[in-house]
């Protein structure tokens, strides 16, 4: 049974004990996380933490060392990337340059192609997961604009389109808000929690990670240093502990969310 | 719809412009005879009389008529090869000329042709050598370009300068010191690439292989979008990636050897038919292949026209013309692209 955006409604993600080596470089080392359907999952850490790494295991290009990544149950490396791309989509941090003049809903079209064999055409229903995609994005008025001429926030969303449009039940995202102003960070984000699927997304801005996610894990030298809801996690302890700075977090009296203060 | 519309276009303009070129030369015969002459010797009803001569007969069925197909096969080739390159590498330089392929290629076939030697007779194993040495300039270059870790575009282009480089050096030294002095000099005409000199019989093996090619390329076609969305994109949209760009070197190697060993190495036609359709069809490759081909057919039958015809009797090699015309589009184009530098992906 599909909802509006036709995603499934599953959506599991497991990461089991999970070891990833650049060379001999080992980045995450016997690392588990788990986000259950629909949640939205928010990974934080410093730079080289492993966050982009482990992201890179779940969306199927980084084959861990050890360990094993499933969603629904399904190991990502025992199916093939095609069967895969129609359960899990990503927004990768290269993908904000798209090369050639395509225009948007070629660019979109793109999220087609797992389901798509050799000489397919366009069927009513890959129509409609386009349009559904954009909508979902607020992007349909962008539709025919060529993908090169949009403006950051703009490409970012339509990034978002092509990945719903192959109607994943886990979308992943890295950096999502990189780029963004602030007006557009928070669209984003809030576009993110409003999606059917379950979300993973690595964010560099806790506060805004605190904002938008309904747990966290932090990352630290490719360990998992904390995780839960985000006011269990983010106390000045941790954050001294991971980044080496002084805060102080407050509940803000209006949103309810923890909030970040550094102190320098 | 415009795309159809504009595929007609092109397939009309392509119709045009062989017939021009199977008209015009040192004999002119007017548009109504060169279709009476081809429609008589494809054995169609009509004409229903000959109202021509044997000569001119011979001369636009024999001569001309290979000679203009291999052109637009050659033209259409060369335009379906470029396309591919330009996904496969991200970045809108790439060539099967500029990238050291052809060069490889012809370095291939002259080898087979200095040495004498013969594997399957000269017919096979002149496109076999050809073929051999285009896949180790793609291997050569794509090595260089990718030691030490991802491939980066710029590195790609300045590995395909030096693998040309290498492989015309190589070549030019193998004809300097070949001990039959006429031969070689035939065989640097070749090596500036022309289409003079064809018979049926060399025609065949070139088209089948476009046939072939072309059907492939237009099926991959949402592959090679997906490559322009990064390597990483690529892959999560269901690309396995590695098997596929091994797949397509094989293929594009396949191609520009069996073309430059029949027509010598012609460059820029890969460069400039692409980014020619792209302003008229999008960037889609569902749309700028098929374009594309029709594209470098065109403007390649037309080239050897000019190259007939500019000084005649003499005749002009034909890859002269194309790097005429395509160096400086090449120019514009770096210029261009350093302008619009986005993401770096761009020279």
């Amino acid at each position: 049974m599909n909802d509006a955006y036709g995603t499934s409604p599953a959506g599991r993600l497991d990461v089991d004990g999970v070891s990833l080596s650049a060379g001999t470089f080992r980045i995450v080392r016997d690392l588990s996380l788990t986000a259950a359907p629909g949640e939205v999952v928010g990974l934080v850490g410093p730079n080289g933490s492993g966050k982009s790494t482990l992201l890179r295991s779940v969306y199927r290009v980084v084959r861990p060392a050890a360990g094993r990544v499933s969603v629904d149950g399904q190991d990502a490396w025992s199916i093939g990337s095609r069967s895969y791309a129609r359960m899990v989509a990503a927004v990768v941090q290269e993908a904000a340059s798209v090369e050639g003049d395509l225009t948007v809903r070629e660019v979109v079209a793109m999220g087609r192609t797992p389901y798509k064999r050799l000489l397919d055409g366009e069927t009513p229903d890959d129509r409609r997961a386009m349009t559904t995609a954009l909508d979902g994005v607020g992007a349909a008025h962008l539709t025919h604009r060529t993908f090169t001429h949009l403006s950051g926030g703009e490409k970012q969303r339509v990034l978002i389109a092509r990945a719903l449009a192959q109607r994943p039940a886990l979308l992943v995202l890295d950096e999502p808000t990189n780029h963004l102003d602030i007006r557009h960070q928070l669209d984003v984000l809030a576009l993110l929690r409003r999606l059917p699927a379950t979300v993973l997304l690595a964010l560099h801005d806790l506060n805004l990670a605190a904002a938008f996610c309904d747990r966290m894990y932090v990352l630290k030298a490719g360990q998992v240093a904390a995780s839960g809801p985000p006011a269990e996690v983010l106390t000045p302890a941790l954050i001294s502990e991971v980044y080496g700075v002084a805060s102080e977090v407050a509940v803000h009296p209006r949103t309810g969310t923890p909030q970040v203060t550094y102190l320098t | 719809m415009r795309f159809t519309l504009v595929v007609g276009l092109l397939a009309g303009a392509l119709a045009v412009a062989m017939t021009v070129a199977l008209g015009v030369g040192a004999v002119q015969v007017p548009p109504a005879e060169v279709w009476g002459i081809v429609g008589h010797r494809l054995g169609l009803p009509w004409p229903a009389e000959v109202s021509w001569t044997r000569a001119r007969e011979t001369i636009i069925f024999d001569v001309r008529a290979p000679r203009v197909l291999l052109g637009a096969v050659c033209g259409a080739g060369l335009a379906a090869v470029g396309t591919a390159m330009q996904a496969l590498v991200r970045n809108p330089l790439a060539d099967p000329y500029l990238l050291g392929v052809s060069s490889g290629a012809s370095f291939g076939a002259v080898t087979m042709i200095v040495l004498g030697t013969t594997l399957f007779g000269t017919r096979g194993s002149l496109p076999l050598a050809a073929f051999a040495g285009a896949l180790a300039a793609m291997v050569l270059v794509f090595a260089a370009a990718r030691a030490g870790g991802g491939v980066s575009s710029l590195r790609l282009v300045l590995a395909g300068v030096g693998v040309a480089s290498v492989f015309a050096a190589l070549t030019s030294f193998l004809l300097l010191t070949a001990e039959r002095g006429n031969e070689a000099r035939e065989v640097l005409s070749w090596t500036l690439g022309g289409l003079g000199g064809v018979g049926w019989d060399t025609l065949w093996l070139p088209l089948a292989v476009l046939v072939a090619a072309s059907v492939f390329l237009m099926t991959q076609a949402r592959n090679l979008n997906l490559l322009l969305a990064g390597e990483e994109a690529a892959a999560t949209m269901g690309l396995a990636v590695g098997a596929f760009r091994v797949r397509m070197f094989v293929l594009l190697s396949l191609v520009t050897g069996v073309l430059v060993s029949a027509a010598g190495p012609i460059g820029f036609v890969g460069l400039m038919a692409p980014h020619a359709v792209r302003v008229l069809v999008g960037g889609d490759h569902r749309r700028v292949m098929p374009a594309a081909i029709l594209g470098g057919a065109i403007f390649l039958v037309l080239a050897d026209v000019a190259a007939r015809t500019i000084s005649a009797p003499q005749e002009i090699p034909v890859g002269v013309l194309t790097a005429l015309c395509g160096g400086p589009f090449f120019l514009w184009l770096m210029r261009r692209g350093s302008r619009r530098a986005e993401g770096g992906a761009a020279l």
